[in-house]
């Protein structure tokens, strides 16, 4: 098994239940992209690096995600509409033991 | 008004990279760029993060590279608008095109290479009611001129290294700085978090951590902010300000050139592959900025397609002129400012 099924709840509401591959050393905003579930240039900007808060995510379901690095909580201490439960999205590597996450895209960082 | 060949729009390794490639052509090139300094995002965002994937390098410093294409080009004496960004376009009768900065500087030139990676970086405002009621009346992104803020009280926002820093140059230039972030860790220089730190101790600044502020209160200007603590009390204090700062670092935004008529798809310019030229003659957009079926977004596919525009703007500036690529190896780098590199001529010796 190396597909997993993730809940993204997009910047307009709208729930999509998608497969999630753990093979292809993926970041959540990356599986947001390929499936094209925020247009392209206002979802991972810095590309990957944590430079930038385009991918925030408010987490839903109470996985046992990965602690923040120290880059990553540095920039949700910049970022706007924190919640506590946000994180960014490409600091979050796509693992078995994601199977059945939710997650909500957070509004576009004007 | 500046004349050149090639303006290029956007300073960041694609941009500069076309000023070499024009340069073997002797088409000469001129940049703008909104960043106050040359590489763009490699320069601004992450000059010291290696990259690995440009060819030939099995591992370079973002920053590095930026040293290394000026070096390249330097010959080919690029002139530069730093610190302005490109707003408006206009096409002349004899086809040629006028660009002008938001500073009001002109520039001409018959070929237009948009090289603007993501957009130009723009300061991120905070989510407050107000805010653009006070902008220029208390509030501001960017310090220009420190010495607005002399004998002033200011509030500076941020966590980042122009927060710090700033906080430490307004020290000595501000009646009162206070210093707002919501950790109580900073992410900067470490000499820049310790100064902070020596400043607080003496009591030169005020550093209210972890904190945020809330809420802006004036009439015609900025007069008073509210801060809150961010703790379980959640704490709030009115604190009255001259200025308040927020430093929330840059964000990129297409902005103007996404007015100037192009065909804009997933928030890029579209371009012909042929030689990425846009909808509009004379226009071209390359790196970053740009989109076309199979698009990457990589610095090494933007010096691939800077490569091709400029063979395509020199058959559109030189119509008549017959021209072949030539390799470097063969014609060697004529610069601009008489210098000459070429392959060393071989040593043709009898063997007695």
């Amino acid at each position: 098994m190396t597909d997993i099924k993730i809940t993204i709840i997009d910047r307009d509401g709208v729930s999509h239940e998608i497969d999630a591959p753990t093979d292809m050393n993926m970041n959540l905003m990356e599986v947001v992209r390929s499936y094209e579930l925020a247009p392209e240039g206002t979802i991972g900007i810095c590309g990957g690096m944590a430079m930038c808060a385009s991918c925030q995510c408010y987490v839903e379901s109470d996985h046992d995600l990965p602690e923040m690095s120290d880059d990553e909580e540095a920039m949700l201490s910049e970022a706007f509409n924190v919640r506590d439960n946000s994180r960014l999205g490409c600091q979050l590597h796509i693992s078995e033991d994601m199977d059945g996450l939710k997650v909500e895209l957070a509004p576009e960082d004007l | 008004m500046i004349k050149t060949d090639i303006l290029i729009i956007g300073a960041g390794p694609t941009g500069l990279f076309a000023v070499f490639e024009a340069g073997l052509l002797k088409l000469k090139c001129h940049l703008i760029d909104a960043l106050p300094q040359a590489g763009g995002q490699c320069a601004e965002i992450y000059p010291k993060k290696p990259i690995y994937d440009i060819p030939g390098f099995p591992e370079v410093l973002a920053g590095d590279l930026v040293d290394n294409l000026m070096e390249q080009i330097k010959s080919f004496q690029p002139g530069f608008t730093l610190g302005e960004r490109a707003e408006t376009i206009e096409k002349l009768e004899d086809g040629s095109f006028v660009v002008t900065t938001n500073k009001g500087t002109k520039h001409n030139a018959p070929v237009i290479a948009i090289a603007g990676g993501l957009g130009s970086f723009e300061p991120r405002k905070p989510l407050l009611d107000n805010l653009s009621k006070f902008e220029d009346r208390g509030i501001a992104y960017m310090i220009k001129d420190p010495e607005v803020y002399r004998d002033k009280k200011v509030v500076i926002a941020g966590g980042g290294d122009s927060a710090l820093d700033w906080s430490i140059f307004l020290a000595d230039v501000a009646s009162q700085v206070t210093l707002v972030h919501r950790r109580n860790e900073f992410r900067g220089a470490l000499d820049s978090v310790e100064k902070v730190q020596e400043l607080k101790n003496q009591g030169k600044l005020n550093l209210i951590t972890p904190a945020e502020i809330i809420a802006l209160n004036g009439d015609d200007k900025l007069e008073s902010v509210l801060i809150r603590k961010i703790s379980d009390a959640k704490e709030e204090m009115v604190l009255e300000v001259d200025d308040f700062i927020p430093l929330f670092g840059l964000s990129p935004k297409l902005g103007p050139i996404g007015d100037w008529g192009l065909e804009i798809e997933k928030n890029a310019i579209k371009v012909d592959t042929f030689d990425y030229q846009t909808n509009i003659p004379g226009i071209y957009a390359i790196g970053d900025v740009n989109t076309y079926p199979g698009k990457l977004k990589l610095i090494l596919c933007g010096f691939h397609e800077a490569t091709l525009m400029c063979q395509s703007a020199f058959q559109k500036i030189h119509p008549d002129k017959k021209y072949v690529m030539k390799y470097t190896t063969v014609g060697g780098v004529n610069g601009f400012d008489g210098t000459k590199k070429e392959a060393p001529k071989a040593v043709v010796k009898k063997i007695e």
